[in-house]
């Protein structure tokens, strides 16, 4: 029997099923399991795998020859360049936002919270649409722009700064609650040892977050790449200059090249397991971080 | 050592504030306003009128309809897929347990056109539908299906750490004072989940409301009958209405404050009944 329970907690959920107050009858499993996995195969696998079927099927050839086409390759260039500016800007705030709020206490804090993750309730639609209010032609500084030739509307700056908005709480989401649970005892040690605030940073609080910052990236990276509705708005959907990688899958699509927009498709839907694979192993790590630091 | 001299051992908290606040202005807080600046220009009637416009109101009711009940309907499969990962054992639940995040990793549009082929007359679930006289592609369907898929895994992760740290304890209560598995759920489990499961569907709730990416696929945007309100804004943006797309942008704003309010009184509530700060 002991065994057993040291057998169960070891697997998480078996604990649940040798206790006879928490097993559930074996008719319960069955439909308990038996229709949620129903579920997620209708609306969560069927449309993953729809897209590799839809991108191969006209044959690996097409496929290909979809991927290497000029407008695909600059499509991928710009979701990188975009992705490539976005994240470290939205890294270096989540680490200024998590120090300020998790190591001083001032009046407001919580309101810089909520204000900090603002941008996830707002409708992607709408993030594009108020660059387009500060900087298109009719909005605040569009004549002034217009008049030194600067573009940035419908163009790569606008796509840049949508994907920085709908990005932005990512990084700082992840640290902001860590780094105020482990308080500032260590860093404050550190200081009174002699360390430059700089080194107490970099060698005290960034190896202590370095699984959440990670985890943090691997998200913001993964929205930054897949952006639709925003950066849509500001695009102006010019080919081979101002498309992304997901707006070239619409413009594929609408212009009835299915083989070729499940082609583009595919590499993001390949980003997406990617994504899900390191973030798995990311939070396996962190957690054997917490229990390896609990042991000692 | 006095406290008082050692009240701020720290250094950077002015340089870090600052700059936090400098980005969040920069970025969030002074475009967001241009959407109130803009539509407090306009008069009252011509604000009115383009928000309440009949194809307007329309988009409402699909949007918020929809959303509603793709919310309700994650809350129900969503507690049963939570509940199946933390507490059975079977082949592959660690891969369900990972693909469940899916939605939040892949891209919205590769969403929209992937359901739009399985869903569309000759897919492989809308060929089956389509005998029974079911159409789910290119219609209000179509925008609940989109909206199930992105707002699936909010619920399942509300719920699945408060079912993982649930202790035993009170079960095993419940089945000594003779309590069967189906009471002490509805008596015991069920009230310490409904804080997270209220969260959860909140959250998929506010998603569903402004997504733009995976519904305009599939949705056949019909005005009047399957058109959502984010596609409209982009449709009067389009046609140059800048004034029209405005004021929709900012009854949708301020919809977003008022769910992020509720979310956020509903997580206090449920760190208050969880005892927790996660």
């Amino acid at each position: 029997m002991a065994a057993a329970t040291i057998d169960a907690r070891l697997h998480g959920a078996g604990k649940f099923e040798v206790n006879p107050a928490t097993r559930d009858s074996r008719w319960v499993k069955i439909a308990v399991l038996g229709v949620g996995l129903t579920y997620f195969l209708i609306f969560l696998l069927l449309p993953l795998i729809a897209v590799f079927a839809e991108a191969f099927r006209k044959g690996a050839e097409t496929y290909f020859s979809a991927l290497v086409e000029p407008d695909a390759l600059s499509a991928v260039k710009l979701t990188l360049l975009a992705a490539a500016i976005a994240v470290p800007l939205n890294l270096v705030f989540g680490l200024a936002a998590a120090w300020a709020i998790a190591k001083f206490e001032f009046p407001g804090k919580n309101l810089l919270i909520t204000l900090i993750d603002l941008p996830f309730s707002v409708s992607p639609v709408v993030a594009g649409l108020i660059y387009v209010l500060v900087f298109g032609r009719q909005g605040w500084f569009g004549p002034w722009l217009l008049d030194h030739d600067i573009k940035i509307i419908f163009a790569v700056p606008a796509i840049v700064l949508a994907t920085i908005f709908v990005t932005f709480p990512f990084i700082a989401r992840e640290l902001i609650p860590l780094m105020q649970a482990q308080g500032k005892d260590e860093e404050e040690a550190a200081i009174s040892l002699g360390a430059s605030g700089i080194q107490t940073f970099l060698r005290v609080t960034i190896p202590n977050v370095k699984w959440a910052l990670l985890y943090g990236v691997i998200l913001c990276n993964a929205r930054a790449m897949g952006e639709f509705g925003a950066v849509s708005v500001v695009s102006g959907h010019i080919r081979g200059e101002t498309n992304t990688m997901p707006l070239y899958v619409e413009i594929l699509y609408n212009e009835y090249q299915f083989a070729a927009a499940f082609a583009v498709a595919s590499l993001l839907a390949l980003l997406a397991l990617v994504t899900l694979a390191l973030k798995t192993y990311v939070e396996w790590r962190a957690n054997k971080h917490v229990v390896e630091g609990q042991g000692q | 050592m006095s406290a008082g001299v050692n009240k701020r051992v720290l250094p950077g908290f002015g340089l870090s504030l600052g700059f936090t606040l400098v980005y969040l202005s920069l970025i969030v807080l002074i475009p967001l306003s241009a959407v109130f600046l803009k539509s407090s220009a306009m008069t009252w009637d011509e604000f009115w009128s383009a928000v309440t416009a009949p194809r307007v109101v329309a988009s409402y009711q699909l949007t918020f309809g929809a959303s509603f009940l793709a919310a309700c309907i994650n809350a129900v499969f969503g507690l049963l897929l939570a509940w199946g990962l933390t507490r059975y054992t079977f082949p592959g639940r660690k891969i369900v347990d990972a693909l469940i995040d899916l939605p939040f990793a892949l891209p919205t549009a590769v969403a929209g056109i992937a359901l739009t082929a399985i869903y569309a007359k000759n897919g492989w679930i809308g060929s089956l539908l389509d005998p029974l006289g079911i159409k789910i592609a290119f219609g209000p369907a179509g925008v609940l299906v989109a909206l199930i898929f992105i707002g699936l895994p909010f619920v399942v992760r509300t719920v699945q750490p408060v079912l993982e740290d649930l202790e035993t304890e009170f079960e095993e209560a419940a089945a000594s004072l003779g309590a069967n598995r189906w009471t002490a759920f509805k008596r015991v489990v069920f009230p310490t989940l409904l804080p997270a499961l209220t969260t959860g569907f909140a959250l998929a709730f506010a998603r569903a409301v402004g997504e733009y990416g995976s519904v305009i696929f599939i949705a056949g945007n019909i005005p009047m009958v399957s058109e959502i309100t984010p596609l409209i804004i982009i449709t009067k943006l389009e046609q140059f209405d800048y004034r029209g797309a405005t004021a929709i942008a900012a009854v949708m704003l301020v919809i977003s404050f008022v769910m992020l309010l509720i979310v956020n009184a509903l997580q206090a509530w449920n760190a208050h009944r969880f005892g927790r700060t996660v």
